[in-house]
């Protein structure tokens, strides 16, 4: 059997948490509806027939519960992975996650290490009702001691659902919802680059859009689109969240002079913000226009029957492109 | 409707005289002279500890203090009836129970002396660190429990013990009625975990009394999850070691989880930040003071002859030793560094954390060279 499968992206965070399963005991999966069902999204299929009800554990219908649940184990050694049904449903948890989960290791002077993974379909797109279509990252980003990736492509996920699982740091991964049916190859045997790293995903030189995922898609597809206008757009795929690889990003926008940072939530407050300002602090004088951000606005993720308009898409991602060649330096 | 009452389980009087109870009795009858006259000197060395802290906060040495004056036989009762390699999850008022399992004064202090958050390795003394969000932890020893169940199923007990661990969750009256509380007691109950709820209710969170979290007594709500709860007097301390004693063994036995519901007073200020005179009575105070756990128990143990005048001479002395060598340790705590705190932010290398650190480090020396440079001019 090849080590290289063509798989969706559910199906590749599947085999990655089959494999963590498998490698080490005392990885342990917890969520609401995760056994029988496989989860709503069906990431867990088939794994508690597999592993047992007491490796896949189908949870009580309460989030603190699972993330403070996962906390004590890990605390006696286990390696818990939770699932959070949707991204909506995280701030139950949101106490456990901020004021507890990433401050044990700190507060206990690095004797209590918490090695818990929360798994969170996140993001728009799918057509649901509200707070089925969440973008959370910018409230954990905040909080030192998370880590949180985002995959755009089944070969990320794979890798870094594996990365995440083998941590001792608490992750995030957000995993973006819209994307669980993109098939791509997956190699199971050469991992993706580190977890907490950006990639450059396509070479260009005349700006960069940098995104993560449920976007990157998104932004390959306009720089695709923006050939045709003799423009060459470099596309970076962040990856990691926090940590944040600003350098990658910087380095590009230093090379292209432009940069556009596209993300679903809100850019008010948002990750967005943060990414222009460290590159403004990195590559100000190369740059020949300030870092533009496309993202939601500033209201709860609005009805899905307008979430078109909401979401940032090619259209829109162009435009912040022209607009930053429409900046004249030094008048 | 009524608030239904339930009578406490209790076996010493407050005026110190013992009752017979076919269930309770023999445990207490189990107890050496010996480990009587430690019940004592436990409850008495925290009361002291306690009054010294109080007067470390009030001369500025703490950042803040927590009294358990009054709560001393709650604590130590239910520790006692514990074994040392059970795991117990803190509020941060359980000063008898962390002195019991052997962590230090200065220890127990630092995070009030605010040099650093936690004093002790929960792993040397099974007792995990203080939590200030209240009932946080209540899932965490969910958790833990979680984890023993594991342990035993898939026989990789870590830690050579796990056969009979239990595991003890403590909160107040009020953190009760915090939603943590809630779930972490249905995952004990649905996954009937070897766990211990210990609920010191003692009347009062802050200023706002028991009733307002809950009309009927706290240990009714136990029933609601399904698993046994027993209302003790928390003033006494052997009913609160015969009633753990029974209760653990149980949880031992595969029963799964129960509850205690200490009934106790918190004598003193919630905190050293807190003016009691506000919202409670001098009368309720005094009724209070007529119930003192210590005295109590004092009066029994000398009446059986197991303790003579001699040996609560020497507890004294000891106590009063130990505060004042307390006070020189505390005041010779050391801030911890922040470096340190950066490095602890994660476990494994984050580009932010020491990309920062480094600025700090550098922005730090340039200070220190300024500094020298206007040395250097004075002398010059
Ligand atoms: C989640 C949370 N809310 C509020 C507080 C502030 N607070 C600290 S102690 C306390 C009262 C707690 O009362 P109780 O649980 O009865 O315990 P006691 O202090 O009486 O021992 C409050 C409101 C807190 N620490 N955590």
């Amino acid at each position: 059997m090849s080590a290289i499968k063509e798989m969706p992206m559910a199906k590749a965070i599947t085999a990655a948490l089959r494999d963590e399963l498998a490698a080490d005991q005392k990885t342990l999966l917890i969520g609401e509806d995760i056994g029988a069902l496989g989860g709503v999204f069906r990431v867990t299929d088939g794994l508690q027939a597999e592993f047992g009800t007491h490796r896949v554990i189908d949870s009580p219908l309460a989030e603190s519960g699972i993330i403070g649940a996962c906390i004590g184990m890990a605390m006696r050694g286990y390696r818990p992975v939770a699932e959070i049904q949707f991204d909506g449903f995280v701030f139950p948890a949101f106490n456990q996650i901020t004021t507890q989960l990433a401050k044990m290791h700190n507060r206990t002077d690095g004797k209590i290490k918490v090695p818990v993974t929360i798994r969170i379909p996140y993001g728009g797109h799918i057509g649901s009702v509200e707070h089925h279509s969440e973008s959370p990252e910018a409230l954990f980003a905040h909080t030192a001691g998370l880590r949180i990736v985002a995959p755009s492509n089944p070969q990320d996920a794979y890798w870094m659902t594996r990365q995440a699982i083998v941590s001792d740091d608490p992750v995030i991964i957000l995993e973006p919802k819209r994307r669980y049916w993109l098939k791509g190859r997956v190699d199971m045997e050469n991992p993706a680059p580190d977890a907490f790293r950006a990639q450059v995903l396509r070479e260009g030189t005349d700006a960069t859009i940098a995104t993560y995922g449920p976007l990157v898609p998104v932004a390959l597809a306009a720089a695709e689109a923006a050939r045709a206008d003799q423009r060459s757009i470099e596309v970076i795929d962040i990856r990691s969240i926090s940590p944040l690889d600003d350098e990658t990003i910087a380095r590009s926008a230093a090379k292209t002079q432009r940069l556009v940072v596209a993300h679903e939530a809100p850019t008010f407050g948002g990750m967005g913000g943060e990414i222009a300002a460290r590159v403004a602090e990195r590559a100000h004088p190369r740059l020949l226009a300030p870092v533009l951000r496309v993202g939601g606005f500033h209201m709860p993720y609005p009805p899905s029957s307008q979430e078109h308009r909401y979401l940032p898409d090619i259209d829109r991602m162009l435009e912040a492109v022209e607009r930053s060649f429409s900046y004249q330096r030094g008048v | 409707m009524q608030p239904q009452e339930v009578q406490p389980i209790q076996l010493l009087a407050p005026d110190g005289t013992l009752a017979e109870n076919e269930v309770y009795s023999p445990y207490i009858a189990a107890l050496s002279a010996e480990e009587l006259r430690e019940l004592y000197r436990h409850m008495a060395v925290e009361r002291r500890l306690d009054a010294e802290a109080t007067s470390l906060q009030r001369q500025g040495q703490l950042a803040l203090w927590a009294p358990a004056q009054g709560q001393e036989a709650a604590q130590v009762g239910t520790i006692a009836a514990l074994k040392p390699t059970d795991m117990v999850f803190p509020t941060y008022r359980e000063h008898a129970m962390a002195l019991y399992r052997g962590i230090s004064p200065e220890q127990l202090l630092t995070m009030f002396r605010a040099t650093r958050h936690t004093g002790w390795d929960p792993r040397e003394h099974n007792f995990q660190v203080y939590t200030l969000v209240l009932a946080a932890q209540t899932l965490h020893a969910a958790g833990w429990a979680m984890g023993i169940n594991q342990d035993l199923r898939m026989g990789s007990i870590p830690r050579d013990r796990a056969e009979d661990e239990i595991v003890v969750a403590c909160i107040g009256d009020g953190a009760t009625s915090q939603g943590d509380v809630h779930e972490s007691m249905v995952f004990a109950s649905s996954y009937e975990l070897p766990m211990l709820y210990f609920i010191q209710n003692n009347h009062w969170a802050i200023s706002v009394p028991t009733r307002t979290q809950s009309r009927g007594p706290l240990v009714n709500r136990a029933q609601g999850y399904g698993f046994e709860g027993v209302r003790v007097d928390g003033n006494d301390v052997l009913a609160s070691y015969a009633v753990a004693t029974r209760l653990s063994g149980e949880i031992r036995a595969g029963k799964g989880p129960k509850l205690i519901e200490s009934v106790t007073y918190r004598m003193g200020a919630h905190t050293t930040a807190d003016d009691p005179t506000k919202y409670r009575s001098s009368q309720e105070l005094e009724l209070w003071e007529g119930r003192d756990p210590i005295r109590r128990y004092r009066s029994w143990l000398s009446s059986t002859g197991d303790a003579d005048e001699s040996f609560f001479e020497q507890v004294d002395a000891d106590a009063k030793d130990l505060a004042s060598d307390m006070r020189k340790s505390v005041l010779a705590l050391e801030p911890i560094d922040l470096e340190r705190v950066f490095d602890t932010v994660y476990s494994e290398p984050h580009r932010q954390v020491e990309a920062e650190k480094a600025w700090l480090k550098d922005y730090e020396a340039g200070f220190a060279e300024e500094t020298n440079a206007t040395e250097a001019g004075t002398t010059r």
